[in-house]
């Protein structure tokens, strides 16, 4: 059976169980039989009954709890069922989780991680469908991570809840769950270089095309949208574009987009969350900041700034789409008029 | 504890929140305060029969709650005035305390299932340490309280929660914030609630100490309520009760005056004199302290 996005994620708790008895998991509905409303928790309440605990719905409260249980040496791993739901969390993240290292002068560490699946395009409505990290971008003290179906989506959260020694957010965006993981070496139509770094950046490009005039950069699902479309961009427009994909978000660390952009001169940023003051923005306003005399033509594609309707005619029109990449790259490249 | 080494931790709280207020206009101190004063018997009473390896979880007004765990006075003057030698070099500041297993923060309600989860965490790894953690009666407005209350009573966490009812959230009585009652709402949970309206140190210290072996042999949470009498403003100057109303309290609800009674008054004098010297010099030695360098920043 070929692994999945779900699958990685699922055996890479079930490995964090089995490899340290510091490891629990908690949250709404994670136990068996029914094991998480997206499954990413199931067998490991039947594995290990003792380490994973049913929660309340107490979102703020699980958080909390986690939070000192990490203090006290253990390593917790909370599930918010619907990412949506980290708002009810949103003051015990900023104000005590992601806060205690810093002001307790390095004195203590705060293991906690938050998985949550994020995004729409399943017509679940305006609060079962947002992507709503951009909110916690740039809070100091937290690392945001993301998920895709390129390298190892099960190692990543493996890696964090094991090694971590700072809180994270992890968003799995809901879409990303069944597909199958990327060929990484033995792909016809792409070449997809990691940074091999404990939150790698993935390189991709056409297989055996010209040297790129466009950057496309994103995380999560947006990646899989951002693929076809370079791969008709190439064959339908010649447009040639690099992708790059990110698995951290914050700390924010751009050097792979940086690169890029800087052989390309054009970025195209992607995103689900809704455009305004979103991690586009940043991204772009970084890269400007550091490219120096170069100049650096960019452009943002993001979710409309409306809440998720739940209608699937009107919530296909709110985020952006393959053809929203296509649109943007012949745009950028001046293969299209405005 | 001798009565003489429980007034010795009264006066010197006192003390030591007098001298913050006092200074605090000279400009030594940086940023806010909330002092104890007034408060010194729930502290001491609570936590001088703790055992070393126990958790204390505190709020914004922590002072009280350090000093009574055995926190050194320099490092709290030298946080609360931003030195390096503080305990937390100058980051926290006056509500944000951490030293050996004694927190605070500034956020309310959110404090309290950090510290269930703490108390969660000495039980599953199977220590016997028991977690105390302090609210005020303003506290009890904020939801995640509840959330916390009822995870601690399913999970048969071991914690004390601490209402200080101080009868007054910053500037507004708790008759215009509180409907029910306090004990109704931890025992909406299935926890016991016991309730004290005393400043007397001695009433509160064997109460103190039965719930705690309890909650250690038995591990559920418990709750004790202490009624007490705020002296001091909410922070520095924003007291809107009446000059009539503290003179009350303070000739009736004076932790320091009604256990001061019990000593001889020589041995009380000179165990004053000791202190006084004693905040002084942990004063000065702060005020003459480095502040913190910029490296911190340097990542």
């Amino acid at each position: 059976m070929t692994d999945t996005v779900l699958s990685s994620l699922n055996s890479a708790l079930h490995q964090a169980l089995s490899a340290n008895d510091k490891v629990y998991l908690l949250g709404e509905d994670i136990l068996d039989p029914y094991g998480g409303a997206f499954k990413v928790t199931r067998g490991c309440s039947t594995a290990f009954p003792n380490r994973v605990i049913a929660s309340p719905i107490s979102e703020a409260g699980m958080v909390g709890i986690a939070t000192g249980m990490a203090l006290r040496g253990l390593r917790p791993v909370v599930e918010i069922m619907f990412g949506d739901f980290v708002t009810l969390a949103a003051d015990q993240i900023i104000n005590h989780l992601s806060k205690f290292r810093w002001m307790y002068n390095d004195q203590v560490c705060v293991p906690v991680i938050i998985r949550t699946p994020m995004g729409g395009r399943r017509g679940y409505g305006p609060t079962h469908s947002q992507t709503l990290e951009k909110f916690f971008l740039g809070t100091p003290g937290l690392r945001i991570m993301a998920p895709t179906s390129f390298g190892d989506p099960g190692g990543l959260i493996f890696d964090a809840i094991i090694n971590t020694e700072d809180p994270v957010l992890f968003i799995e965006n809901k879409l990303l769950y069944p597909l199958p993981l990327k060929n990484m070496l033995g792909d016809p139509d792409f070449d997809i270089i990691s940074t091999m770094d404990e939150a790698p950046s993935y390189y991709v490009s056409i297989h055996g095309a010209p040297s790129a005039s466009i950057t496309l950069a994103t995380y999560g699902y947006m990646a899989e949208l951002a693929q076809k479309a370079m791969y008709r961009l190439a064959y339908e427009y010649e447009v040639f574009a690099e992708l790059i994909v990110l698995t951290q978000l914050a700390p924010f660390n751009l050097s792979s987009v940086l690169e890029s952009a800087s052989h390309t001169g054009r970025l195209i940023v992607m995103e689900e969350g809704n455009l305004t003051m979103g991690w586009g923005a940043e991204v772009i306003a970084r890269i400007a900041e550091a490219s120096g005399s170069k100049s650096i033509q960019a452009r943002r594609l993001a979710a409309k700034d409306y809440s998720v309707p739940a209608s699937s005619l009107l919530e296909t029109a709110l985020f952006p789409g393959e053809q929203d990449i296509i649109r943007a790259g012949l745009q950028l490249t001046g293969k299209q008029k405005e | 504890m001798d009565n003489i080494s429980v007034y010795r931790s009264l006066y010197q709280i006192r003390l030591f929140e007098e001298t913050v207020l006092d200074n605090f206009a000279r400009g030594v101190f940086s940023g806010t305060t909330h002092t104890y004063i007034g408060q010194e018997a729930n502290a001491v009473g609570v936590l001088c029969q703790l055992e070393e390896s126990d958790i204390v979880f505190s709020n914004h007004r922590c002072h009280g709650h350090f000093l009574a765990y055995g926190g050194d006075m320099r490092a709290l003057f030298a946080e609360l005035m931003g030195k390096a030698t503080g305990l937390c070099a100058g980051r926290g500041g006056s509500q944000h305390l951490h030293w050996k297993n004694f927190y605070s923060n500034g956020v309310q309600g959110g404090i309290v299932p950090v510290a269930t989860g703490m108390a969660f965490a000495e039980k599953l790894l199977n220590n016997s340490n028991v977690v105390i953690t302090f609210l005020g009666d303003g506290t009890l407005g904020e939801g995640i309280i509840y959330e916390a209350f009822n995870m601690a009573s399913l999970w048969h966490v071991p914690i004390l929660y601490v209402v200080e009812n101080n009868h007054i959230a910053q500037t507004t009585p708790v008759e215009m914030t509180l409907a029910g009652n306090i004990r109704g709402r931890f025992n909406a949970f299935g926890i016991t609630a016991t309730e004290l309206d005393t400043s007397d140190v001695l009433e509160i210290m064997p109460v103190a100490k039965s719930i705690t072996a309890d909650i250690r042999s038995q591990q559920k949470p418990q709750a004790l309520i202490l009624n007490t009498c705020r002296f001091s403003p909410h922070s520095k100057g924003d007291d809107t009760r009446s000059a009539e109303f503290l003179a009350e309290i303070k000739s009736t609800r004076d932790p320091i005056m009604i256990h001061g009674k019990r000593l001889p008054e020589e041995a009380r004098h000179k165990m004053e004199q000791e202190v006084t010297q004693e905040v002084e010099a942990a004063y000065h030695k702060a005020v003459n302290d480095p502040f913190p360098s910029l490296e911190a920043f340097e990542e």
